[in-house]
């Protein structure tokens, strides 16, 4: 576990020097978020229709962003080499990678995101639903995100590569993320949701940093 | 001649669909530096990253004493210190930040830094970041990564990359002292390690 906390605390310490670019994640997942209303118009019963679809795509989006560089980083500098030659099982590093990925990018789009549902209408209980499900399904974006990372590392194109096969996986959690606000908006309960969405994210858990894993030694050779 | 520590046994690796080396045997006892020599291509970084594990060779094995390393994979890499092609350094951590994140990673005691910092004469360049450093200074960075991890079985490709005279008799004089206190050393080297007693393995001739 010695080894896992170095890793995130690393990591962390890199954004930290380099805050720009969360900040580049954050002012387009704002960006993106607020063109909406602008386009579409100040139609209220609208706005609040597809407030949850729009922000939910558009923090997919914004995590899909910093994700290309999650790996391609540690393999242009040769540190890479370091974690497959650490004494330490290499899907604890995986993880946790797609960590720290989600402490930067999940968890400030999960805050952010109820601030932006303002402008769209939504009133507190979906907003506080928008919260949650993010909070629950941002992990998993972060894992499925980071398998599609290690598999695309030294492409030609990757982030291109990256989305395509990104993005067909996080189709569930997208489902379940946005339909929960709905769901509440029509008057029932979201625990059904939540409680799919925490299975997706206990899934993606037990199975990705094994795949992260294998496609990191696969770029490693 | 010292017992062996380290046994490669018809280790044999193809790249690409073309033959890098075959029945390659050898051996290394303590104390002992092997320095791999041959043309551009012939095989030393590959040789190199098999032994490391970082390459799966395709076919032999590899022994560290009597045993075969991939009967414990983790155990092996902890033995190893790595120097690559590439420096592996961040650029935004300072030198020391550098040296002590690595060791982290591989669960190593922190009380050889100054040490590791003195042998390189990068006291004055600990805080700096490392991006602000010349060539040679990362280089060097990277060397006392290599003198702090302890780690008995050195695998350097082109350690002498980037390293003026001072830097250059710097880690020979961390090489010799690392194999008196019966470490291991193999290095892929296109220059003249001037260490005595150091074994040569041409490779990539037929």
């Amino acid at each position: 576990m010695n080894g896992f906390m170095a890793l995130l605390a690393r990591d962390l310490r890199l954004v930290w020097r380099r805050p720009g670019d969360v900040g580049v994640v954050l002012a387009f997942f704002v960006v993106a978020v607020v063109l909406f209303p602008l386009g579409i118009g100040p139609e209220t019963n609208t706005l609040q229709r597809i407030a949850a679809g729009v922000l939910w795509c558009a923090a997919l989006f914004a995590a899909l962003l910093s994700l290309e560089r999650l790996f391609a980083a540690d393999y242009e500098d040769g540190t890479l080499d370091l974690l497959l030659l650490a004494p330490w099982p290499l899907e604890l590093a995986a993880l946790a990678k797609c960590t720290s990925h989600w402490i930067v990018t999940g968890l400030p789009l999960s805050l952010l995101a109820p601030v932006l549902g303002v402008a769209f209408g939504l009133d507190g209980d979906s907003l506080l639903a928008l919260f949650g499900t993010l909070l629950i399904g941002t992990p998993t974006l972060s894992l499925i995100g980071g398998l599609a990372a290690a598999l695309t590392l030294g492409a030609r194109k990757s982030g291109a590569l990256l989305a395509l096969l990104a993005l067909p996986l996080c189709v569930p959690t997208l489902i379940f993320g946005a339909g929960a606000v709905e769901t509440l908006a029509a008057g029932e309960g979201l625990w059904t949701h939540l409680a799919i969405l925490g299975a997706l994210a206990l899934v993606a858990l037990a199975t990705t940093p094994w795949a992260i894993a294998a496609a990191l030694r696969q770029a490693g050779e | 001649m010292a017992p062996l520590s380290l046994e490669i046994d018809g280790l044999a690796c193809r790249r690409g669909g073309r033959r890098v080396f075959d029945r390659l045997s050898f051996g290394l006892g303590e104390g002992e530096l092997l320095a791999l020599t041959g043309r551009n291509g012939s095989g030393k970084t590959t040789l190199l990253r098999a032994l490391a594990g970082l390459v799966r060779p395709d076919a032999g094995t590899v022994r560290w004493l009597g045993v075969d390393v991939a009967d414990d994979p983790e155990a092996w890499r902890g033995r190893l210190a790595w120097l690559g092609h590439l420096d592996g350094l961040k650029g935004d951590l300072s030198v020391v930040e550098n040296l002590l994140v690595a060791q982290r990673l591989r669960g190593g005691a922190q009380d050889r830094l100054d040490g590791a910092l003195l042998a390189f004469d990068l006291g004055a360049l600990a805080a700096r970041a490392v991006r602000t450093l010349s060539a040679g200074q990362r280089r060097r960075t990277a060397l006392a990564r290599i003198v702090f991890s302890a780690a008995p079985l050195w695998l350097l490709d082109e350690p002498l990359n980037a390293l003026d005279m001072p830097a250059q008799q710097a880690f020979r004089a961390a090489l010799q002292k690392h194999l008196a206190a019966g470490g291991l050393a193999i290095a892929a080297t296109h220059a003249e390690l001037g260490v005595e007693g150091a074994r040569t393995l041409e490779l990539g001739r037929a």
